[in-house]
């Protein structure tokens, strides 16, 4: 027996996981129509790559990957691209996202598709390709694209893959299900996995010790691999990729870290069925297992679904009576959202359609003071104080909310389970979560325009002082000049004298050809004397008819251009001597 | 037609703040029937009149602010506070110092604060200080206990209680007398044996007093059963008797003419186990974590023994609590849990800056 490490805190909901596993899964008949999203669970939109009117056939690719966390999009079904359009679709925040419609035909025909039964040599990064074509994302309800996972930078590595199959929201049992009737996929779904990460050194299956047949089937069939079929304790939320890692290995993932920094890689276990179906069979991610229960639904059964199935389609299949119904809610209890209309579409992600009774759950009552009890920080299973964050969350004081280490909250929602004054924990801190992002943002923002500002600023001034220099030794020039015309002698050395040395000497000590330093100072000789005449031809004009600052400048202007041309001239002589 | 939105979790464990009160209030029983047994209808009266002003004001108040009266009046946070201060008060004390004390706790510890949740002070305690500091001859003479009666006396009737309740009749000879405390506060120079030799309060070989010490075991059970159905941790409770019987080992001076007292007799003497189970576990008013609870009960159980041993007063539980009260916000800032995937515990006031700590 493995050793296994106990979490903090913790609930144990009634798990009213019975009512849907008297049946095998199901088929759907095929709907008329599919709705499929493009967006993943990270709000990238995938590429569409059919227009409307094309005939797509089942499994053929219709958008492809756009940004590092989008997901490819695959036909369902066979049929007729109607539309490719914003649509409301199972998300929690109830917004409408870009999605292609589909109108099935019927024939539900495969597109021709490529399988790689020898997966074992295929490279790990074209493994990680097919995967991402195959359009994977985690179906344990987070959805992030598989292959941004599974591809390993080479400084990293991977020794414990852990296989999420825990399921730990009530209700939910489309992974027992899944386990019960697939494992053997499932096992040869790992050892794809193992290829592409060049073979971990374990890998654990973490499992609710609720499901006994689940366990069994997959001992069985793990019996001579090195995979280790771990139960462990019932108590929610064991599922939470963080809390699994601790119960199996002992080690907390680090706050803000992923997985893959401390070895090892979580996937859930419909994952790795869907990349056994995608690489060894050919077939993209097209359907899932979904489980379909409640009190408002007649028939409570696992169902093999095409992703893009309206909610509609499945719950008319199982008999949904409106009028018992209460709410219709995606995923668990503890975790999911509700969902305002059944005409969505089954994405994904969507692990289960609850639709429950008013007996089952009633409307709660309106929620009263805080008391600070303490229940909640003893079901924390992040051991965090919930009571303290819920008064910082009302407080809107972000600094404290931090310090509480509101980011390490995963959201479980065990805090609003037991809490006796029915506060809503949870969207206290997921507001606050959001407020916070946002004014981080709004900082970030702040502080680049500030830079923006500042570096304005000081190119001005420099721009200002530059033009201050150059108007300086101008004023020094024409003093220079007048000084002379009033004592006659020659102009002090001056500053613009020094910076002309300067240049000179940097000339000189360039080394540049002679024949090259011949035709420069041509060149130079020739615009001098150029400005020589224009000078001379200017100074005539003033003596003739301007005040005497003008001729004193012109003066000095035409001393100037003769000193260059002198100048110009002996050195001119000097090369042409070497 | 649209769907109910409810943000998740979509379950609730049945647990109400309403049951907990009423849990609190039925785990006081055991308590308040053998202080009603050993003190006499002083007791129920002080309950009586104590419930009944705290609900009145409690709905007053709760009509000036607004508030809907029924569901504020229907989660029993008045009553519990009430019932513990009724408790707490001397039997037969007159009327009005119960009803001091009530509206006091409701109107100026509890509402003016902004009702339940949101009092720093333990609301039955800052009624019972005030009326202690304000009428201390009212405050300090308690009824004897029954089996230590003279001959042929007995405790008053309900309608004799009235009358000394209410309308200030003069209780006959011998149904008051000095507590446990009291006489260890006042024997200066005797020996802990002397003062047990010398009282009938100690008789049978009682170790915290007749009466006393069995009001302190009914409240300790109480207490308990409160703890088995989770109502409270233990570190409250754990923190203040531990650092109290702790405190009364170090000074007990085998007895000596300068010991305040054996660790049993403090334990079971006075409002100690009321205070462990009913009072330092009121949650709004204590430090949050479990670790601070622990500190927070022990810091309370110190200043419990010293003011006991040191201070002017016999009993100290309703000083010490306050106290307590007062720090409860400072240690929290210090007592914060570590959480999953930090290597350390933080400081409630650390800045997103200093990552490290």
């Amino acid at each position: 027996m493995r050793h296994l490490w106990e979490t903090p805190g913790g609930v144990h909901p009634p798990d009213n996981k019975a009512q849907s596993q008297t049946m095998s899964i199901g088929q759907v008949p095929l709907p008329k129509t599919l709705i499929l999203p493009l967006n993943s669970a990270f709000d990238e939109v995938a590429k569409a790559s059919v227009r409307i009117g094309d005939r797509v056939l089942k499994g053929q690719k219709i958008a492809d990957i756009q940004g590092k966390l989008s997901v490819a999009v695959h036909a369902s079904s066979s049929g007729f691209v109607t539309s490719i359009e914003p649509r409301t679709i199972a998300h929690p925040s109830g917004l409408s996202t870009p999605c292609i419609e589909i109108t099935t035909d019927g024939e539900d025909r495969w597109i021709e598709s490529k399988t790689y039964p020898h997966y074992q040599h295929i490279d790990p990064p074209k493994l990680c390709d097919i995967i991402a074509q195959a359009g994977i994302a985690g179906m344990g309800g987070a959805g992030f694209p598989s292959a941004v996972k599974l591809a390993i930078d080479g400084e990293k590595s991977v020794d414990t893959l852990i296989i999420n199959a825990t399921e730990c929201e009530p209700y939910i049992t489309a992974d027992d299900m899944l386990i019960r009737e697939r494992a053997a996929e499932i096992i040869k779904g790992i050892d794809v996995i193992n290829c592409a990460l060049n073979k971990p050194k374990a890998v654990l299956i973490g499992i609710e010790n609720n499901k006994p047949d689940a366990i069994k089937a997959l001992q069985e069939h793990c019996k001579g691999t090195q995979i280790e079929v771990v139960p462990v304790p019932t108590k929610y939320p064991s599922g939470g990729e963080k809390q699994l890692i601790y119960i199996l290995t002992g080690k907390e993932l680090p706050s803000e870290a992923l997985p893959i920094n401390i070895g090892m890689i979580c996937l859930n276990i419909a994952t790795v069925f869907a990349i056994k179906r995608a690489v060894i069979d050919g077939q993209p991610l097209i359907s899932r297992i979904t489980t379909i229960t409640g009190q408002a639904c007649d028939i409570n059964r696992n169902y093999e679904v095409l992703i893009g199935t309206s909610v509609e389609h499945l719950l008319k299949l199982n008999g949904f009576n409106r009028e018992r119904c209460s709410r219709l809610i995606v995923g668990g209890p503890m975790m999911g959202f509700t969902l305002s209309s059944t005409n969505v579409p089954v994405t994904k992600t969507s692990t289960c359609i609850l639709a429950v009774s008013h007996q089952e759950m009633p409307d709660s009552s309106p929620p009263q003071p805080c008391i600070r009890c303490g229940l909640c920080a003893e079901v924390c299973p992040a051991s965090l104080l919930p009571q303290q964050l819920y008064w910082y969350a009302k407080a809107a004081d972000h600094e404290r909310l931090q310090a509480h280490h509101l980011f390490d909250c995963i959201e479980c929602g065990a805090c609003s389970y037991v809490c006796p004054s029915k506060i809503p924990l949870v969207q206290h801190y997921r507001g606050s979560k959001g407020d916070i992002l946002t004014a981080r943002a709004e900082k970030t923002m702040a502080s680049k325009a500030r830079e923006r500002f500042e570096s304005r600023a000081v190119r001005l001034e420099k721009i200002d002082s530059q033009r201050e220099t150059k108007r300086e030794s101008r004023k020094l020039t024409s003093n220079n000049a007048e000084q002379q015309r009033v004592s006659g002698k020659p102009p002090l050395t001056t500053s613009a004298e020094d910076i002309i040395k300067a240049a000179q000497l940097r000339v000189q000590t360039k080394k540049i050809s002679p024949e090259k330093q011949k035709a420069k100072l041509e060149r130079t000789l020739i615009a001098a004397q150029i400005r020589l005449e224009e000078a001379q031809q200017r100074l005539a004009d003033v003596l003739e008819s301007g005040t005497v600052d003008q001729q004193t400048q012109h003066k000095a202007t035409l001393e100037g251009a003769k000193q260059k041309v002198d100048k110009t001239q002996q050195r001119l002589a000097k090369i042409k001597l070497q | 037609m649209n769907y109910k939105q409810i943000s998740s979790p979509q379950i609730h464990k049945r647990q109400s703040t309403d049951r907990i009160m009423q849990l609190v209030l039925i785990a006081t029983l055991p308590g308040a029937l053998i202080l009603s047994y050993q003190f006499g209808w002083g007791v129920l009266l002080n309950l009586f009149i104590s419930t009944l002003t705290c609900i009145v004001t409690e709905a007053l108040v709760l009509k000036l602010r607004h508030r809907p009266i029924n569901i504020h009046l229907g989660d029993y946070s008045a009553v519990v506070t009430a019932v513990l201060l009724g408790l707490a008060l001397p039997p037969l004390v007159p009327w009005w110092v119960v009803v001091t004390a009530a509206i006091f706790s409701i109107l100026i510890a509890k509402q003016l604060y902004g009702g339940l949740g949101s009092n720093p002070f333990n609301p039955a305690m800052v009624g019972y200080v005030v009326v202690l500091i304000s009428f201390p001859v009212e405050m300090t003479t308690w009824v004897t206990p029954i089996s230590l009666l003279p001959q042929g006396v007995s405790h008053p009737g309900l309608w004799d209680s009235g009358m000394i309740v209410f309308a200030g009749s003069v209780p006959i000879d011998g149904i008051t007398g000095a507590t446990p405390l009291d006489l260890f506060k006042h024997s200066k120079g005797l020996m802990v044996e002397q003062i047990y030799n010398s009282n009938r309060l100690f008789d049978n070989a009682s170790i915290a007093g007749v009466g006393w010490e069995w009001a302190n075991v009914a409240f300790l059970i109480g207490g308990l059963a409160l703890l088995k159905a989770r109502i409270f941790t233990w570190h409250g409770p754990v923190g203040m008797l531990g650092s109290l019987t702790l405190m009364s080992m170090l000074f007990w001076d085998a007895g000596s003419s300068s010991s305040p007292g054996s660790p049993l007799m403090h334990l079971f003497s006075g409002a100690s186990m009321l205070g462990a189970f009913f009072i330092i576990t009121d949650p709004v008013s204590s430090a949050t974590s479990n670790r601070g609870r622990l500190i927070y009960g022990a810091l309370i159980g110190l200043l419990i023994y010293i003011i006991r041993a040191w201070g002017s007063y016999p009993d100290a539980v309703a000083f010490a609590v306050l106290l307590g009260n007062f720090a409860a916000p400072f240690i929290d800032n210090y007592t914060l849990p570590r959480t999953y995937g930090h290597s350390q515990r933080r400081r409630a006031t650390a800045k997103e800056t200093d990552k490290n700590v």
